[in-house]
């Protein structure tokens, strides 16, 4: 008899097992309704969070029996990119409404992640306040609108006016050309061969920072860019590329720039803002319009000295080519997954979230450039910093990256490229044909043309 | 099988049921995975298709895929089979003929680099070999201006840091196998006027090669898995001059959404992981009979 009862009771342990794991995943009975919101959060980017947590005391009072469960990610872009990805894999996980990387909305809305906003917005009366321009950021390739901007960028030549002023440069400054910016830091180094004249991101640890602040400000400013939209093909072979590359070896060989083992930290960003321009040791960077988001009070670097020691300046083209300048914008918007349980609700959150007075709050909090045109005219808007006009204008001569599914693993290979050639592993002629090789391998040559 | 064989096998059955659960069922999706283009984004995360062997294929004609591969067993061989496995011996050896205090104290600060948890080992490592590191501010008290290792040796700043890490593992495996040999043989050897050398290299080695061989195997696939010590000391660069195959899979799922190429790399180190495994299993049944 003791052996059946032994054996007995090993089969009650594993029935009790088996049985407490499927009670534990059962979802619990749903009496009042949630609605659940990712975005991301950093110890530099407090400001969407803000304004979450009032759009979710405005929501929560103005609907009885819903709650909104605020799911802030702690993690860099690259990161947060990846773990929102994750949790949409399953409709467990998967957010009801989340913050998402404009050049991510496309391929998002290929993977079956977004929910079409075309019906909800035509019954919205804010959606005619947002400018036209803006609303394509939350375009699929179908041409219905899967996404609300929040708020958009450019940017710009950052300086420290005092640092060029010792050098003897008239301020205020404006390159017109490369050259004009070698001979600067070349100027600023032989005053004081202690400052960092001039800093361009490169290699793939500041990752799209390196393209979206650096390489692509050269590489749009030769005439050439990375994908022509009317052909649908990637470039390749351009003189442009091979250019702009040659020109981040020369600020890296001249040690006009960061090291490259500065470069290739991930936080040199970090030093940037918060050592390198508030201490006058480094004369200049290609930086965000959300640069004084990190200066001014509550911002990550507080620096009350930055509206007049700072001064901002067009990125030139090669030879002065028209425009005369050029610059680059990305932006985020606010998204209802296409899994949520409550669409509806979800999307009423999203519109608390971008009104006027959310809106305004974020814009000036984290230096966006304003998408509503009744924040654009709000007076707190345009006093928030003084450089708000100056990198407003600059939207007159940005360019987007390309929204495609494949441009996240294009930009890597235009990092990689950076990376090699700043620390001396390539040639720019070597790299580029590298790259061109990588480009070939990952779209295929038909998705592929020479220029 | 009798039944009452059968029934004997009963209380294992949750344990085999709970690996098959956490254990094969990963492993088996991440296999079958690796003939998909599953993506994180894009239309192959709504519909993965079968791509068959493409991944595989991809991987003769991707350029850094050799490189980690080689990488991977620099790392393995440098910092696993030779470091810790010989460092773990020696420190063994000299234990045993050590007093109890000073013992004790190399015992202490060897284990305690192994009961940090692997992230602030890896923190600990990083602070060192960085620019502004422990390391650099102790050369510069002798007046040498140190370099960035992180930057300028990225490999052997990982290498050592794995070795730091493991070797408290090796010798404590060791220790107890040392234990075990038994005093009368020794003894007889030296009766006999064999060297020390010759004791450790003819009695005692052979006597604990079963030992070895555990070690040896479970060090092997430990250090295969690492990622991250690498990916906070060095995150695979500088141009993937540490890229080991568990970061290029993680580059390539995560960082570039492409989850059937990097559950691919995936797959593969496991295999290298199950032919290191093989061996270490022949040797030890070679040990026992």
């Amino acid at each position: 008899m003791r052996r059946p009862v032994r054996i007995g009771a090993a089969l009650l342990g594993v029935v009790g097992l088996l049985a407490s794991a499927a009670c534990s995943a059962q979802p619990q009975a749903i009496t009042k309704q949630t609605i659940k919101i990712v975005y991301q959060k950093t110890d530099s980017f407090t400001a969407l969070d803000k304004v979450f947590q009032d759009a979710k005391q405005e929501f929560e009072a103005a609907n009885a029996g819903v709650t909104v469960d605020l799911e802030p990610i702690q993690a860099n872009d690259d990161d947060y990119g990846t773990k929102l990805a994750l949790a949409q894999r399953s409709p467990d996980t998967a957010p009801d409404v989340f913050y998402e990387d404009t050049f991510k909305v496309r391929s998002d809305v290929d993977a079956g992640y977004l929910l079409k906003l075309d019906s909800k917005l035509a019954a919205w009366d804010e959606w005619s306040k947002f400018n036209e321009g803006a609303k394509a950021a939350g375009r699929g390739d179908d041409g219905s609108i899967y996404a609300v901007p929040l708020g958009t960028d450019t940017r710009a030549i950052w300086y420290n006016k005092t640092v060029l002023q010792k050098a003897g440069i008239p301020l205020p400054w404006q390159p017109k050309t490369w050259d004009d910016i070698l001979a600067a830091a070349r100027k600023m180094k032989a005053t004081d061969p202690s400052v960092i004249p001039f800093s361009m991101y490169a290699g793939k640890a500041t990752g799209e920072g390196t393209v979206m602040q650096s390489f692509y400000e050269l590489l749009y400013g030769t005439g050439s860019s990375l994908y022509s939209e009317n052909d649908k093909k990637w470039v390749v072979g351009s003189k442009g590329f091979t250019d702009s590359l040659q020109f981040l070896k020369t600020l890296y060989d001249e040690k006009l720039s960061v090291t490259p083992a500065d470069a290739l930290d991930s936080n040199v960003w970090k030093k940037v803002f918060g050592q390198w321009l508030p201490q006058g040791k480094m004369g200049a960077t290609v930086e965000g319009s959300y640069a004084p988001s990190f200066w001014q009070k509550g911002g990550s670097y507080e620096w009350a000295g930055y509206a007049q020691d700072m001064g901002v300046a067009q990125f030139p083209t090669q030879f002065g080519q028209d425009p005369g300048g050029v610059s680059m914008s990305g932006g985020w918007t606010l998204a209802v997954g296409a899994k949520t349980k409550s669409p509806d609700l979800a999307f009423k959150f999203l519109t608390t979230a971008v009104n006027k007075k959310n809106a305004l709050a974020f814009d000036v909090n984290n230096s966006q450039i304003a998408v509503r045109t009744d924040v654009a005219s709000d007076p707190g808007y345009q006093a928030a910093n003084p450089f708000v006009k100056d990198v407003s204008s600059l939207v007159g001569v940005t360019h987007y990256r390309p929204a495609t599914a494949d441009y996240p693993t294009i930009s890597l290979a235009v990092q990689q490229a950076t990376e090699a050639v700043i620390t001396g592993k390539q040639s720019p002629a070597e790299a580029a044909a590298e790259y061109d090789a990588s480009v070939k391998k990952l779209v295929g040559d038909a998705k592929v043309m020479q220029k | 099988m009798s039944l009452r064989r059968r029934l004997r096998l009963l209380p294992v059955v949750p344990s085999i049921l709970l690996l098959a659960l956490f254990m094969v069922a990963p492993v088996a999706w991440s296999f079958y995975a690796s003939f998909t283009n599953a993506a994180l984004s894009g239309k192959a995360a709504l519909n993965p298709q079968w791509v068959g062997l493409d991944n595989y294929a991809r991987m003769l004609t991707d350029s850094v895929f050799p490189l980690s591969a080689w990488l991977t067993v620099v790392f393995v061989a440098v910092s696993a089979i030779l470091g810790q496995n010989a460092l773990g011996l020696v420190i063994a050896l000299l234990m045993t003929r050590s007093g109890g205090a000073l013992g004790s104290l190399v015992g202490t600060a060897v284990v305690a680099s192994w009961i940090l948890p692997e992230i602030v080992a890896a923190f600990a490592a990083y602070a060192y070999f960085s620019q502004d590191g422990t390391l650099n501010q102790l050369l510069g008290m002798f007046g040498v201006q140190g370099t960035n290792w992180l930057y300028a040796f990225p490999m052997a700043a990982i290498v050592l840091a794995n070795i730091w890490r493991g070797t408290a593992f090796s010798m404590l495996v060791y220790r107890a196998a040392l234990s075990q040999v038994p005093r009368d043989i020794s003894e007889a050897a030296l009766m006999d006027g064999a060297r020390g050398w010759q004791r450790l290299a003819f009695i005692t080695l052979p006597i604990i090669r079963g030992s070895i061989a555990t070690n040896l195997m479970l060090i092997t696939l430990q250090t295969l898995a690492v990622f991250t010590l690498i990916w906070v000391m060095t995150a695979g660069g500088p141009s993937n001059a540490s890229t080991t195959l568990p970061v290029l899979a993680y580059q390539e799922a995560f960082k570039l959404g492409d989850i059937g190429y990097g559950t691919a790399i995936a797959s593969v180190l496991i295999l290298i992981g199950m032919v290191f495994g093989a061996v270490y299993v022949r040797l030890i049944r070679g040990a026992k009979s």
